[in-house]
């Protein structure tokens, strides 16, 4: 078993998931037998890959270039495969990201791979890897086995534990994979960042608020609670059909599926495809008028009352608290 | 300007998903099925270019009998042409890109559309394939779309922001939710598309890379515990958080 870990960098600084996919790899390795291998692709990246080492990486590949320091779908495709081929790899492990989730499906096409997208868990069972996917946004759970030569997975950001680095530096050699224009059939031009907002498939507490709230203005208070507990803040798809969020904060089965270790449902019902969404959380808090509210099904803790009453005095309490 | 749009007929959002006597599929019984709905977006794309700059849409689907339902969906809205890609083994992703791959090249297209993801199996993995299959750039999770003569300017979304990209056509884009508003078909669109043909194909056989060992429902959640009914809970909800649970 030999496993090429994609860890993923925007701005030359290490996504969280590139210490999780990194750490997962080598706890599959440890249990096949084998060694994780880590390929950072960017522009003037050798600096910061050696930390890999300290996640579980016996050696660090990197791929540099100017042109490389935005994402590009298809030179990355082309750098992932051709390392993995050239060092003879059997698993190639991703993060399941934006970037990711775009990038695994050529990379298993280019190796002739199955893909195991989105993966929840990872075992080994008779030196092969069994992992665990959700379906239908979660109501199911699939156990699937990659038949391929060669096979890839990727893995759902927050879900894998990174743990915490040895210390080891890993060794770093330089990508000898031939880039030509070509290869930049699709670039990435510009990125433009949504300044201080978390991401609500990234943060560790997401905020989200419902229909209850009764109008955009109200989602000042959901901001100021995430602000003041560092979280993202999250929206149910009928705030986000109503115009009063954008659609990058939808939590949910036609939106995202968000596995943080806290999340706050405020003014929300629960419809079945937001409850799919939101399954995979550690803990739920779910504050709604309605005691009969499907949300207080799957919520850990429960304040059946007046958000417009409780959020403020949450966001206080949090601050007093935590301050 | 040739377009093809690959869609998808998938359970209902609003079905409590329930696992079939396989132990490896869901229970079909009494499922609604629709029209995937980012395919939605997909359609209503390529709808819009050809409005603009003329040319021919045809929506394709993988599946079963059953998928004509999905592909009248398509007609009503307003495609040209439909073609269901006749076969009902279970397949991973990587043999459904090849199924349509295999059908697109003999097409070929200028643009080719998918919703980002089907519902159901939630790979979000073939339309990244069916691109690299047929070695054409892409842009996945699109959210903005330009066409300019030859180049596609389109915006995605990623982890707090978004990314231009910039590609040549042809290319194949993938759709997310905010593209467009999708419309909804016109009776008369209702009414001529049950008169359409659909053309039926035989497509690549499945050769799956990936084998379902078992299905099954997540862990049931119970309801935990109700802290209060008014403001007077908040402090004792924040100390369960801190204390219990350990979370903030």
């Amino acid at each position: 078993m030999k496993i090429l870990a994609f860890a993923e960098q925007r701005e030359n600084e290490f996504k969280k998931s590139a210490f999780e996919v990194v750490r997962a790899a080598k706890t599959i390795a440890e249990q096949g037998g084998g060694e994780v291998l880590a390929l950072v692709i960017g522009n003037c990246v050798a600096a910061i890959a050696p930390i890999l080492g300290g996640f579980g990486a016996a050696r660090v590949i990197v791929a540099e270039d100017p042109k490389l320091a935005t994402y590009s779908t298809t030179a990355y495709a082309k750098i992932v495969s051709e390392v993995a081929k050239k060092e003879g790899v059997t698993h190639v492990f991703l993060p399941a990201s934006s970037l990711g989730k775009d990038l695994a499906p050529r990379v298993a096409v280019r190796l002739e791979a199955g893909l195991a997208s989105d993966c929840t868990a990872l075992t080994v069972d008779g030196g092969e890897v069994i992992a665990s996917r959700p379906v239908y946004a979660g109501k199911a759970i699939t156990d699937v086995k990659v038949t391929s030569a060669v096979k890839v997975f990727s893995l759902r950001p927050n879900v894998f534990s990174a743990g915490s680095s040895n210390g080891t530096k890993a060794p770093v050699e330089t990508s000898t994979v031939p880039l030509s224009d070509a290869d930049f059939a699709s670039r990435v031009v510009n990125v433009s960042k949504s300044e201080g907002r978390l991401d609500v498939t990234e943060a560790d507490i997401v905020v989200s608020g419902g229909r209850g709230l009764k109008g955009p203005e109200n989602f000042k208070m959901i901001e100021e609670l995430a602000s003041a507990l560092g979280a993202a803040v999250g929206a149910s798809r009928a705030v986000v059909d109503a115009g009063w969020r954008p659609h990058d904060e939808q939590v949910g089965q036609t939106g995202k599926t968000v596995s943080p270790t806290l999340y706050i449902a405020v003014a929300i019902s629960g419809a079945i495809q937001h409850l799919a969404g939101i399954s995979s959380s550690k803990y739920i808090v779910a504050v709604n008028k309605d005691k009969d509210a499907p949300i207080f099904q799957v919520a850990d803790y429960g304040i059946v009352g007046d958000a417009f009453e409780i959020v403020p005095a949450l966001t206080q309490e949090v601050k007093r608290v935590t301050g | 300007m040739k377009l093809v749009v690959c869609i998808n007929h998938v359970p209902d959002t609003e079905t409590k998903v329930k696992i079939g006597p396989d132990g490896k599929s869901i229970d079909r019984t009494g499922v609604n099925f629709i029209l995937n709905p980012y395919d939605e977006f997909a359609i209503e794309e390529c709808l819009r270019l050809r409005e603009k700059n003329g040319g021919e849409v045809v929506a394709v689907s993988l599946g079963g009998d059953s998928h004509k339902e999905t592909l009248r969906k398509a007609l009503a809205m307003g495609v040209d042409k439909a073609v269901l890609l006749k076969d009902e083994a279970p397949r991973d992703s990587f043999s459904v890109a090849q199924a349509l791959a295999d059908f697109i090249r003999g097409v070929s297209p200028d643009l080719i559309f998918l919703g980002k993801q089907s519902v159901d199996s939630d790979d979000a993995a073939v339309g990244m394939m069916v691109a690299e299959m047929l070695g054409l750039p892409s842009v996945s999770v699109a959210v903005k779309m330009e066409v300019d003569g030859k180049t596609i300017t389109a915006e995605r979304e990623i982890e707090g922001g978004h990314e231009k990209v910039e590609c040549s056509i042809p290319a194949v884009i993938t759709a997310q939710k905010g593209l467009n508003e999708p419309r909804y078909p016109s009776l008369k669109g209702i009414m001529a598309a049950k008169s359409k043909p659909i053309e039926e194909v035989q497509p690549t056989p499945a050769q799956p890379k990936v084998d379902v060992v078992a299905m099954k429902k997540p862990p049931a959640k119970s309801a935990g515990k109700i802290v209060g009914a008014d403001v007077s809970a908040v402090p004792e909800l924040v100390r369960l958080l801190r204390e219990e649970a350990k979370v903030i």
